[in-house]
């Protein structure tokens, strides 16, 4: 199965998945160009990370179609192409879920080395060129546990990028850090997204997302509710219910911090 | 009140390797007030040195083939399928609750003296069945530890190798066993303390250790205060093998186990 002549590096059609009773994802359709950075935003249990998850077969769905770089993800049925995919498309974690027994740089080097067979020297090369570019080059040889939580965020930031994936998958990155290190991570995604990486992110920060993304998807209850350039979700809205989530967020974010999807 | 906080610390050292001093210290000063029992004792200390030696070597093999054994075992059981597990959760339900001595026991007197391969006779040697016998628990305890360790680690850790491309047997090797290894260790020495002193059982069905050579020695000598003090050395030599593995296992555990 290929596409055709399609630009979009991510397609998904009618996809509906359903945890026992409870519906998930009710018809997702979305279309994600190559190099573009999309950020998804919405209420928590709108199905936001597991929408995430079905891009790189974390879960399957029961029906629609998913493509990704060329890949039919909701044909795979073994495990192996399953991980052929994966090795394409890095995914990082809320709670970072570095590895506690390596040190920085063996967190970021053990995946190229053992999976795509890089040689130790090249891949220890690439890895130190990614804690420069995270700015944690005087950290290659810390553990997780000496690490901030910005610290280590950007760590698993640069260990998915060891992979050299065709695009990256943010699930709510910043929602377990400090206030003072969400900033840290935020920057080095931006540069990221700068260098043309295709980036999709779920996301609380509106501001970031405003700033950042080529679109703007808002779910809510399993379904797309509205998608857009920020310009249209963020303030052309006309849609009651966009306005006050989005009106609801940017205001508590002077005050208090909000706390949703932690 | 200087003089009290730097002398506590020296005072606790030794009551804690009270017993390490306390036993050998009775057991030499009784051989000096008594000059001819301490003469026959170490007339016989070399030949219960040689019975200490086998304790030695049964543990040491009765573990590190209890341990290869219970760690594929523990892994095993977790496996996803149940024609699998089944038989291994009965195997480590039942050996985890039999008593060691019924275990050697039933190993001296189920396999043959001898086996025969290729027309040689091969003699298989009853302090090998003792192995074996001991081997088994601790296989049953190993992969009790083993598949606690495994479901110890938090499935983040899994989530995160299986989104870097790991497959599950590539994220067991990498990224979740090196990781039990550290919070398996205290509770494997406790087996491995525990193995040791069942390794004394072993002389219950003949086979020259420790504690038989002890009543070799006492037949032998026909003196009760002969019995009494080297049945006292069995003691000292136990608790001087596996007292340190306790205290080793306590210092680990407060390292791995903070707070």
């Amino acid at each position: 199965m290929t596409t055709n002549a399609d630009t979009a590096i991510v397609r998904l059609e009618d996809v509906r998945l359903a945890f026992g009773q409870t519906e998930v994802l009710k018809g997702i359709d979305l279309a994600i160009n190559k190099g573009d950075a999309v950020s998804i935003i919405g209420p928590s249990g709108s199905g936001k990370s597991t929408l995430l998850r079905c891009i790189n077969a974390l879960v399957t769905p029961q029906s629609g179609r998913i493509t990704v770089a060329g890949t039919r993800v909701d044909q795979l049925t073994r495990e192996s192409e399953r991980i052929a995919l994966r090795k394409r498309v890095g995914i990082v974690f809320q709670q970072y879920n570095l590895f506690p027994h390596l040190t920085v740089l063996e967190n970021i080097v053990l995946a190229p080395t053992r999976i795509l067979g890089v040689a130790r020297q090249e891949a220890e090369k690439l890895a130190r060129e990614l804690l420069e570019k995270v700015r944690l080059s005087d950290k290659a040889n810390a553990f997780p546990g000496q690490l901030s939580g910005g610290q280590q965020q950007r760590v698993a930031i640069a260990r998915a990028l060891a992979m050299k994936p065709e695009l990256v998958l943010f699930d709510e990155v910043t929602s377990a850090l400090d206030p003072e290190t969400v900033g840290e991570v935020l920057w080095v995604i931006r540069d990221l997204i700068r260098d043309g990486m295709t980036s999709i992110l779920v996301t609380h920060e509106m501001r970031f997302a405003e700033e950042i993304s080529d679109t703007v998807v808002f779910t809510e209850n399993g379904r797309i509710v509205a998608q857009g350039s920020p310009r249209e979700i963020f303030h052309g809205n006309d849609n009651a219910r966009i306005r006050q989530f989005v009106g609801g967020l940017s205001g508590a974010r002077g005050s208090v911090r909000d706390g949703e999807g932690i | 009140m200087t003089v009290v906080t730097a002398q506590r610390p020296a005072g606790r050292r030794v009551l804690r390797n009270i017993g390490l001093v306390a036993l050998p210290a009775a057991i030499l000063a009784w051989c000096l007030t008594d000059l001819s029992l301490g003469r026959e004792l170490m007339q016989w200390l070399p030949y219960l040195a040689s019975g200490f030696a086998m304790n030695i070597l049964i543990s040491l093999c009765a573990m590190v083939l209890g341990t290869a054994v219970g760690c594929a075992l523990g892994i095993l059981q977790l496996v996803p399928y149940r024609l699998v597990r089944a038989p291994i959760v009965s195997y480590v339900q039942i050996f985890r609750n039999a008593p060691h001595l019924v275990l050697i026991f039933a190993t001296t007197y189920i396999f043959p003296f001898e086996i025969v391969i290729f027309g040689n006779y091969i003699a298989f040697p009853d302090w090998v069945k003792a192995v074996i016998g001991l081997a088994i628990p601790a296989s049953a305890y190993v992969a009790e530890i083993t598949r606690g360790a495994i479901q110890s680690i938090p499935t983040a850790q899994w989530e995160a190798a299986t989104g870097l491309g790991f497959s599950r047997v590539q994220a067991l090797r990498w990224i979740i066993l090196p990781q039990c290894l550290r919070r398996s260790l205290p509770p494997w020495m406790n087996v491995l303390a525990s193995i040791t002193m069942g390794t004394s059982l072993a002389s219950l069905v003949g086979v020259h250790e420790l504690l038989h050579a002890a009543t070799d020695a006492s037949t032998a000598v026909r003196r009760l205060d002969f019995t009494v003090i080297a049945y006292v050395v069995v003691m000292a030599a136990f608790f001087a093998l596996c007292y340190p593995i306790g205290r080793l296992t306590r210092r680990l555990e407060r390292r791995f186990l903070p707070g």
